[in-house]
């Protein structure tokens, strides 16, 4: 099934799509980046390689300072089942292991491997295999083994997700390759480019979940990677490419499932529980290397734009180089810039400093002009259009969640349905009143989420209390009994003793009576 | 300044501003025509409105201690002005519109919190306070000639002076047909030589200053429909709310009841369907619940047209209407994504079956 199609869906879903039109169309500005093809960026003297590029446990180093590794070679291993280990994206020396500023708008600072290049790029012996030989359990340890997580941005260790289907085969896949955010277009340069490793990728991770289909659902901003995908898909019945309207927040994974299936994934549970899973574009490309070729993940395609970069374009990238070998690679910048973000301007991290590294998970650098930013928009107050109710995926009331949140009520938003929240931004978007919705619901879910961590601290020592008091009541009751023993075994004792003196001088007195008689 | 640095790190065009200034290009070709048929005393009552309303806002603002240009900047006193305006019978004399002014913004909208705040619809609010207090200035309708009307001099004796002469005036037909049905006369009787449905959509008729040129109006709403600045669902439901019931009693009675387009296109219903019912602040926000607060402002409008003392009931019904927004949003929530609608979670076992079948 080559051409893109539709999937067909009951009278309620498409009822349901006329009835709610969520989402906003932001200016895409895929252009000029998306229509220039991907430059390799030369290797820079040094890469740092953050322990914690993935949800879950960071990295533990298994080098020294001083230790030379080749590329590919594992410089760090997962800590636990969620967790991925992290290899080396070149040979070099490695420098150290130090405390480097992480990807974070705080400029929070974390623990990173610094290797220094030396240029030769020599790699690590390396073997790939037939997937087709492999059993899925198999197929996912190899995967995890690769270091591999979700590129879309999540990162979450993609070995987990293939792992699923060994308890139970779901029976769809979904490739993500809605690429919904403005100005990014990795995902859609990999598409074009690469549509085979994709469709292969996406071939494998199929055998490892045990499924019968592929979905590949991509925007219809992107007909190019869409007729490339088909065309490689052309000889394999299962894939389907599907053409997704050009709609922020598409790529949601929630989103994209109800757009391509019908189904809705619960509130309280997961894709893989309606039998989906779905994994973005460009994990596919990286299980088909690692599957086909033995090779880690160790570099990613970003894309840099925004109005301040003087030549925006695709980049494939080493994981660890600094934020500024990008930006020098594309002619610097133009102008005054407003803010970086890494990401899209949608759902993407403000940073303040280009020292930091790409990690694995980093699908844009954007340098933002002024004009683009929401910088310089006063928020005034919210005159309940209902923009955001409209524009909402998740159905939610902003408008009502953000004043509750205003006046300190943060238990009554979570009642209507704030830990649905997906942060994608669509809200805040559409506010004419700038008011920054967003902002109110990360603040409210990190301060819902300390209150929890001080709840439960309050109340493992309020239980280690109550245990101690217990304790100290049973040693007190112990030693009381214990005491009570003590007595009564002394006036056992004495009674036993004068039982026995008694026997005695009875014994003497029957004794004496006899010998009288006698 | 906003120093917010979280996502989203772009924002749409649209601001308040923005919103407001569409709102009143959208009021501008009704408006046009009524200056056009009521002439310059009209025009003057609407300069006197917006300035008393912009000027409310200004001390407001001042006594509430916020920045005065941008309050006036946003348009919102200038949109509640106009549209006071807009409902206020053309040749009023000044202090109307600068009493009903200071009503709107200073009691409906700064006592209750400013933009964003108000409960009631402050243009409403502000006529039905004029309504019950000055009932003789606020029912003088003026038959639309525009040949002889009074020169811009002579104007500003009416607006600033004497008032309308009384032989000017008459009643509008919404009034008349009342009138004569508490005297035993029915419609076939009453409605002859009254009513015309096409000199109704040109706006032929007494009415207020905006509210008589139903297909100006009408073209105004779709304006905003198609900027996105509205939905269509209060409307439609207003309008469904007026029509559906009119439909059928008049179906059944006839003599007795109103049709449907003699409904539409007299009083207020086009005015307030498309540009006071839908006022963000004071309507329903959930689109279940949008539908509801329409229908109810039509339905209310209907029934006291019909059985109320009033000849024309849409304030009365808005601002009803206004009293109810803030419940029916709170039982029309969206359902939330994954959840049903008492908000538990969707089973999975269930989805699954449910995709089997």
């Amino acid at each position: 099934m080559g051409s893109p199609d539709q999937i067909p869906l009951s009278a309620a879903s498409r009822l349901g799509r006329l009835l709610r039109r969520w989402g906003v169309h932001p200016d895409g500005r895929k252009h000029p980046a998306a229509g220039t093809e991907i430059a390799v960026l030369p290797l820079p003297p040094r890469l740092t390689l953050p322990l914690m590029q993935h949800i879950g446990a960071p990295a533990r180093p298994i080098v020294a300072a001083g230790d030379r590794v080749l590329r590919g070679q594992m410089i760090a291993e997962a800590a636990g089942p969620i967790s991925a280990p992290i290899h080396a994206p070149t040979s070099g020396t490695i420098a150290g292991i130090a405390e480097v500023p992480v990807p974070h708008p705080s400029g929070l600072t974390g623990p990173a491997i610094l290797l220094d290049v030396d240029g030769k790029d020599e790699a690590l012996e390396t073997e790939g295999a037939d997937p087709w030989t492999l059993e899925p359990a198999e197929i996912a340890r190899r995967v995890s083994a690769a270091g591999i997580v979700g590129m879309g941005g999540a990162t979450f260790p993609s070995a987990v997700k293939l792992a699923l289907g060994q308890k139970k085969p779901i029976p769809t896949l979904i490739l993500n390759g809605g690429e919904c955010e403005p100005y990014l277009s990795c995902d859609d340069r990999l598409m074009r480019e690469r549509a085979a490793e994709v469709i292969d990728g996406a071939r494998i991770i199929l055998r490892a979940i045990g499924g019968e289909r592929v979905l590949i659902g991509v925007e219809n901003n992107k007909p190019e990677a869409i007729d490339a995908l088909a065309a490689a898909a052309a000889s394999h019945a299962e894939v389907q490419v599907v053409a997704v309207p050009s709609r922020y927040p598409m790529g949601s994974e929630k989103q994209l499932i109800n757009w391509l299936t019908g189904q809705e994934v619960p509130a309280d549970g997961r894709a893989a529980d309606i039998g989906v899973v779905v994994h973005n574009v460009g994990t596919a490309a990286a299980i088909h290397r690692a599957l086909r070729f033995g090779e880690p993940l160790t570099r990613r395609i970003v894309t840099v734009s925004g109005g301040a970069i003087r030549t925006p374009r695709n980049l494939e990238v080493r994981i660890g180089t600094p934020l500024s070998a990008l930006v020098d690679f594309c002619g610097g910048t133009t102008g005054e810039v407003a803010r970086w973000v890494m990401g899209g301007p949608m759902m993407g991290l403000s940073v303040s400093n280009l020292a930091v590294p790409i990690i694995k998970g980093s699908g844009g650098l954007l340098a933002l002009r002024e004009e683009e930013t929401a910088d310089g928009a006063d928020a005034g107050p919210c005159i309940r259009c209902a923009s955001c109710v409209g524009a909402c995926p998740i159905g939610l009331m902003p408008l009502d969640m953000a004043a509750l949140i205003r006046s300190g009520d943060l238990k009554a938003s979570v009642d209507i349905g704030l830990k649905d929240c997906i942060a994608c931004g669509t809200c805040s978007y559409v506010c004419p009143s700038h008011i920054p919705l967003v902002h109110y619901f990360n603040y409210a879910k990190g301060e819902l989420a300390s209150q929890d961590k001080g709840k439960l601290r309050q109340d493992a020592i309020k239980q280690l209390a109550e245990e101690r008091s217990a304790r100290m009541e049973r040693e007190a009751r112990e030693k009381a009994e214990a005491a009570a023993a003590r007595k009564a075994e002394r006036e056992r004792a004495k009674a036993e003793a004068a039982a026995k003196a008694a026997a005695k001088k009875a014994a003497q007195e029957a004794a004496k009576q006899e010998e009288s008689t006698t | 300044m906003n120093t917010v640095l979280s996502s989203p790190h772009a924002i749409g065009a649209r601001s308040v501003g923005n919103v407001m200034g569409l709102v009143l290009i959208a009021l501008v070709p009704a408006t046009l025509a009524g200056f056009w048929r009521f002439g310059w005393p009209s025009v003057y009552l609407w300069l006197v409105t917006i300035l008393a309303c912009v000027a409310t806002e200004v001390l407001c603002v001042r006594l509430r201690g916020l920045s005065a240009g941008k309050a006036v900047f946003d348009g919102s006193a200038v949109l509640t002005g106009w549209l006071l305006a807009m409902s206020l019978p053309p040749w009023a004399p000044w202090w109307i519109g600068v009493v009903g002014g200071v009503f709107a913004v200073a009691i409906t909208k700064h006592l209750f919190g400013g933009l964003g705040q108000n409960l009631f619809n402050p243009a409403m609010a502000a006529r039905v306070m004029l309504l019950i207090s000055f009932p003789v200035e606020m029912t003088q309708w003026l038959l639309p000639t525009p040949d002889a009307l009074p020169g811009a001099l002579d104007a500003l004796a009416i607006t600033f002076g004497a008032g309308a002469p009384d032989a000017m005036s008459s009643a509008s037909l919404l009034g008349h047909i009342k009138a004569e049905a508490t005297k035993g006369v029915l419609l076939d009787q009453s409605l002859p030589g009254h009513y015309s449905a096409t000199a109704f959509g040109m706006g032929e008729r007494q009415g207020s200053l905006g509210e008589t040129s139903a297909l100006l109006l009408l073209a105004g709403g779709i304006f905003l429909v198609i900027k996105g600045v509205i939905g269509l669902r209060i409307p439609l439901a207003f309008l469904a709310g007026v029509v559906v019931p009119a439909a059928i009693a008049s179906a059944v009675a006839p003599d007795h009841y109103l049709g449907p387009v003699a409904h539409l296109l007299s009083g207020g219903v086009m005015l307030a369907a498309f540009f006071i019912a839908t006022d963000y602040v004071t309507s329903a926000s959930t689109p279940l619940g949008q539908w509801i607060f329409g229908l109810g402002c039509g339905l209310l409008t209907w029934i006291i047209r019909t059985w109320g003392a009033y000849p024309e009931g849409i304030a009365f019904a808005i601002m009803l209407m206004n009293a109810t927004a803030p419940l029916i949003d709170q039982y029309t929530r969206p359902r939330i994504f994954g959840r049903k609608r008492d908000g538990r979670s969707l089973n999975p076992a269930e989805t699954v079956k449910a995709r089997a079948r």
